[in-house]
């Protein structure tokens, strides 16, 4: 095995170009972990683990800290995982966290599938591999023989999904007595993400309900989902400008029970996205005007639920961090992707902490059943990750 | 030896070895080896699985395994390819003692198996488990190591969580229930102790595997249980709960076969054995029917169980591991 030596990774602590110098062997060597690695997703991604309904595959999580050895190895009362690898001097508090919530039921089939090229199963990109990286990473800095001068905090983010609203992190950050210097938000993919800021937004729910005893001879009396659709109209003449950039997702919709009756229920998904807070609240105004407007004409009842908000924020392009993931990500041959981000960040954000949220390999057919993710590409992520830690460690990514 | 003790004494859950670390200082202690036997035909989407999750969780962090092959029935898929592209010893069925030709069915690469592979014990679990999970392994081998009159541990599948009623049925698969569990109770009632007989998970002692005949086909295990109960007794025969298997479910017409395939082994157990006196020449064939635009139609399809000797009477068997 390809081991970063003893003198190689004391080297590293002299300048930044022996951490960019080290990474191929670093990415060579991890590949001995390959077992560990694909057994730890396979194990991960085959507990169903919706959100706010994480516990088993919080308990395995917890199981894998405790064997690693990690220190203060426990779920907190949001249902997160936590383990500490102490650092040799113990300086500043490193974390790195993956969310453990997946967008799939507990209903849905998660067996996983491996294949010599790649790994096929609900959520194993988002974010079972994210997570198994999070659990090997103590086993692989051994392996490396890396041992970091600060402290790493590990953790297993619940309630992070759509409703969950970043719950658990955000909880940890409000209420851990442990300083954290910097974040890492590990996603499974793509390769080549690198978000440092996060975007504003609104995610949230248009409920529109018509009553069985509705009166029908009304205006408009067509039912939820014509309704709806008369929502939807105005809601795409809102005028966006181009700058700042903002935009309004309509992700998923759901109504009605069979072909001959009219429906009475209609459920659409939204999210706003802008760099402007004001844009924002612009933009949620007039949908609250919008939602008036159309249930006084239809006498529908119409609600506007928003349960989760991001505010814009993070570090610069110029910041040290991001300049270091993106001169790491060079080295690695990984074209750096910007991507504003609605994840794990704005949690950080919102205590100033700088973080990023980088991906570990490439993949496709992402939030499906059949959501695949290639191995090969996974050492280079990790490569990626180690020599973002050791750049952090040595100081090489302080604002200071 | 009762039903009820043996169940108390011989039963166990796979949480009971939960403790990995233990469990692999008591097999250095011993200096046990330990091989694992995972006999395959096109098993391309599940081997890959099976293969990591055991070289990660019981070769890498807790060294139980000394060795995982795969013994393959000539797959026409990609099996064999997988299996060695995470690390597994891949053997062609055929290569094995090829002097004694080849027959096909899982028990011939079982028997090949206890020539081939290096261990005291040698675990068998098949391919086609959906949900694999270290337990699979060391649920079987445990018992083995920690009790020495222990020869022969059998896998059950059953979910002992919540309940409605205070008593439930034990979850033998259908050829158990309808088969397997009258034969025994007619012949050998003391087996009807074990809740899934035709499990195709066991973990066995090489002193023993090498000294009972395998029959090549679907009544290998039937044919092991009778075996080991008559020479050793019951009190060599273990059963481990791992809780759940999921597996592909088997139409009806192939478990026919599979009925046809182990009642043809079990008569000739008990034959062979004394128990039921001489059989007349038994047919071969299973007929089974269909309608085929409302006229019934015969299918006639021949199975018949070969068997394999014991190993221990193979020249070469001895030769290679030394027994004179």
């Amino acid at each position: 095995m390809a081991d970063v030596t003893r003198e190689q990774e004391s080297a590293i602590a002299d300048s930044f170009e022996d951490i960019l110098s080290m990474l191929p062997v670093i990415r060579d060597a991890s590949q001995s972990a390959r077992e560990i690695l694909l057994a730890n997703l396979v194990m991960i991604g085959e507990i169903p683990s919706p959100t706010f309904d994480e516990f088993r595959r919080v308990e395995f999580i917890q199981n894998r800290f405790v064997e690693a050895g990690l220190h203060n190895s426990s779920a907190d009362e949001m249902g997160n995982a936590l383990g500490i690898l102490p650092g040799k001097s113990g300086g500043q508090n490193i974390l790195v966290v993956a969310h453990v919530d997946t967008v799939h039921a507990a209903t849905v089939d998660h067996t996983i599938t491996l294949q010599p090229q790649s790994v096929i199963g609900p959520g194993v990109g988002d974010n079972a591999l994210g997570m198994a990286l999070v659990v090997t990473l103590p086993m692989l800095l051994e392996l490396l023989n890396i041992e970091l001068q600060s402290n790493l905090v590990l953790m297993g983010a619940s309630r992070s999904l759509g409703r969950g609203d970043l719950e658990g992190l955000r909880f940890f950050l409000s209420n851990s007595e442990i300083p954290i210097s910097t974040g890492i938000g590990i996603e499974g993919f793509p390769l080549g993400r690198l978000s440092y800021n996060s975007i504003g937004m609104y995610r949230g729910e248009i409920i529109c309900s018509v009553p069985e005893e509705y009166d029908w001879t009304r205006f408009g009396a067509t039912g939820a989902i014509l309704t709806m659709n008369e929502v939807i109209n105005h809601i795409q003449e809102i005028r966006l400008p181009r700058r700042p950039r903002s935009s309004i997702v309509l992700g998923s919709i759901m109504g009605g029970q069979a072909y001959n009756t009219i429906a009475t229920n209609t459920v659409l998904r939204f999210e706003i996205r802008t760099e402007s807070e004001q844009v924002g609240e612009e933009i949620y105004h007039e949908m609250e005007a919008i939602i008036s407007e159309v249930s006084s004409q239809t006498g529908a009842d119409i609600k506007l639920d928003v349960f989760a908000r991001r505010w814009p924020g993070g570090i610069t392009y110029q910041h040290p961090l991001a300049r270091a993931a993106r001169r790491i990500m060079g080295a690695l041959d990984i074209q750096p992707r910007k991507s504003p981000s609605t994840s794990e960040l704005s949690a950080f954000i919102s205590h100033d902490i700088p973080a990023i949220t980088i991906g570990i390999t490439y993949g496709e057919h992402m939030s499906s059943p059949e959501e695949e993710v290639l191995i090969e590409p996974i050492f280079t992520g990790l490569a990626q990750l180690i020599g973002i830690l050791l750049a952090i460690d040595r100081g090489f990514c302080s604002a200071d | 030896m009762q039903i009820d003790s043996w169940l108390a004494t011989n039963t166990f859950h796979h949480s009971n070895f939960w403790d990995l670390n233990t469990l692999v200082q008591e097999k250095q202690k011993q200096n046990l080896k330990i091989s694992l036997c995972i006999p395959t035909l096109n098993e391309e989407k599940t081997i890959g699985k099976e293969v990591v999750i055991f070289t990660s969780e019981l070769v890498q962090r807790y060294p139980l395994l000394d060795e995982i092959a795969v013994i393959d029935s000539a797959s026409t898929d990609q099996t064999r390819e997988v299996a060695a592209a995470f690390g597994a010893q891949v053997y062609l069925s055929r290569d094995i003692l090829p002097g004694y030709g080849e027959q096909r069915g899982k028990g011939e690469n079982l028997w090949k198996a206890i020539y081939q592979l290096q261990g005291d014990i040698i675990v068998y679990i098949d391919a086609d488990i959906k949900n694999i999970h270290p337990r699979f392994v060391y649920g079987l081998v445990a018992p083995l190591i920690f009790r020495s009159e222990i020869q022969y541990v059998k896998a059950f599948y059953d979910r002992p969580l919540a309940s409605s009623q205070g008593t439930r049925p034990s979850g033998g698969g259908r050829v158990t229930e309808i088969l397997i569990r009258p034969l025994f109770s007619l012949f050998f009632p003391e087996l009807t102790a074990l809740i899934q007989p035709l499990s195709g998970e066991y973990a066995v002692r090489r002193q023993v595997l090498d000294k009972i005949p395998f029959p090549i086909g679907y009544g290998v295990e039937t044919s092991h249980l009778i075996d080991v109960y008559h020479r050793w007794g019951l009190g060599a025969i273990a059963q481990t709960d791992l809780d759940r298997r999921v597996h592909r479910n088997q139409p009806t017409r192939d478990l026919g076969k599979m009925a046809f395939g182990i009642l043809q082994t079990f008569l000739k157990r008990v034959e062979a054995l004394g128990v039921l006196g001489d059989l007349p020449e038994l047919s071969t064939t299973l007929r089974q029917f269909q309608v085929n635009k409302n006229v019934f139609e015969e299918i006639a399809l021949n199975i018949l169980e070969e068997e394999r000797p014991p190993m221990i009477d193979i020249p070469e068997y001895r030769e290679k591991f030394g027994i004179s």
